[in-house]
């Protein structure tokens, strides 16, 4: 719900969370899988910088609705 | 009549937020509030249960072991849960029984209607609960009604009647007074201060806002809803049913240290997070990508709340909040991290 109204105002967000499904059905709409429920970012920066670098270009990416996307393709 | 009970890791006996990556398994009979169940009248052959986390994190290996444990046991009924307000219980629980009810096996499910296991549910049923577990003897016996009705194969009746949630279906018939009546009848309720409504609604889609044009030149905010903040929890953000979010001063910082920061949320195991808080709200990333001129200049603040049993209408009014001050700011793009 946060994602969604920050997006209301036209600001884009990307929701890094390992329950992709439940981000989709509620509505948002630039999704990245993370890796854990207990670590959504990683464990170690190398894993983190991964996730921030794909969560980047997802926000430099025009999508449509419900997009989500896997760290690694 | 015979039915399969699913519990969780914690409703199974085997551990709590420690054992969530505890794999499908298989026990004899009833266990935990399955026995709830048997007192009502229901024969639990077995019960199959499954941690938390090994379902979100591997729902297709989760879901095929488990609908292979129901296969072998052919039962009348699967039961679900309760799950009461838990998110990750109520998710398993209710894709489990929409599983096993499009291959046949009634299924029917039981968790706050909040909770995100109802969509999930899809055709299943889910019965309403209370949000935690204080509400576990005021569910098992209806819980146990309606999977006592699938196992006889009973045609069950409207969700009001039979006291489970609305499934979004529509069903014809034959109503005493015409549409006119009753659209009448509606609109003097409202007048008078009572909303109801034949034909429940859903959540609203927002239009994906446009992509970040320069990021090397935006202004990057982190918000999380993991519950993360600074050590000692200062300003009392709760674990759970958050009464609200906070903003705190990043003073410059290259990374969250995990002597200056914790993270109170309830509804996960933070032992990791705690070890370093970077891994909740990737600020030593954020900053590194900052110096390199990926992004033009990262937000002075975080924002935090704790997303775990947040009412949607709260959740909204944060999320209106939080916007508000983003966009006052100038913030061109957020990462928001979610549990």
């Amino acid at each position: 719900m946060l994602a969604k109204e920050i997006e209301r105002t036209g600001i884009p967000v990307v929701y890094v969370t390992s329950l992709p499904t439940v981000a989709t059905m509620i509505g948002a709409n630039r999704i990245i899988r993370g890796p854990a429920i207990t670590h959504p970012f990683g464990l170690d920066e190398g894993e983190r910088r991964r996730i921030v670098e794909r969560a980047l270009e997802l926000l430099e990416t025009d999508v449509e609705p419900n997009t989500v996307w896997e760290v690694d393709r | 009549m015979k039915a399969v009970h699913y519990v969780n890791q914690f409703f199974a006996g085997l551990g709590g937020e420690d054992k969530a990556e505890t794999p499908p398994t298989r026990l004899e009979g009833a266990v935990g509030p399955g026995r709830g169940l048997v007192a009502e009248g229901i024969e639990i052959v077995a019960t199959i249960a499954c941690g938390d986390d090994f379902f979100a994190e591997h729902e297709e290996e989760a879901l095929a072991t488990l609908l292979d444990y129901l296969e072998d046991e052919s039962p009348d009924v699967l039961v679900a849960g309760p799950a009461f307000g838990s998110g990750r219980y109520g998710y398993a629980c209710g894709t489990l029984a929409a599983a096993a009810a499009e291959r046949g096996t009634p299924a029917v499910a039981a968790m706050h209607p909040e909770n995100p296991g109802v969509d999930a549910a899809g055709k299943a049923y889910v019965v309403p609960t209370a949000v935690n577990v204080a509400g576990m003897r005021d569910a098992l016996p209806r819980l146990a009604r309606l999977a006592a009705a699938l196992a006889e194969g009973r045609e069950l009746g409207p969700p009001e009647e039979e006291g489970y949630l609305p499934r979004g279906l529509r069903r014809n018939y034959f109503a005493e007074k015409t549409g006119a009546e009753r659209a009448i009848d509606l609109l003097l309720g409202k007048l008078a201060g009572e909303t109801r409504t034949e034909v429940g609604g859903g959540l609203d889609r927002v239009e994906p806002p446009a992509a970040v044009p320069e990021l090397s030149e935006a202004l990057v905010a982190l918000v999380t809803e993991a519950g993360c903040v600074p050590q000692g929890n200062p300003d009392r953000l709760q674990s759970v049913r958050a009464q609200g979010w906070f903003r705190y001063d990043l003073d410059g910082e290259d990374t969250l240290a995990a002597a200056r920061y914790e993270s109170v949320h309830g509804g996960f195991d933070v032992t990791l997070a705690n070890e370093d808080p970077n891994r909740l709200v990737p600020l030593d990333t954020a900053r590194e990508l900052e110096r390199e001129g990926r992004i033009g200049r990262l937000h002075e603040a975080f924002y935090t709340t704790t997303g775990n049993g947040t009412p949607v209408v709260t959740s909204t009014r944060f999320g209106r909040e939080i916007a508000g001050e983003l966009r006052e700011a100038g913030v061109g793009a957020v990462l928001l991290s979610g549990t």
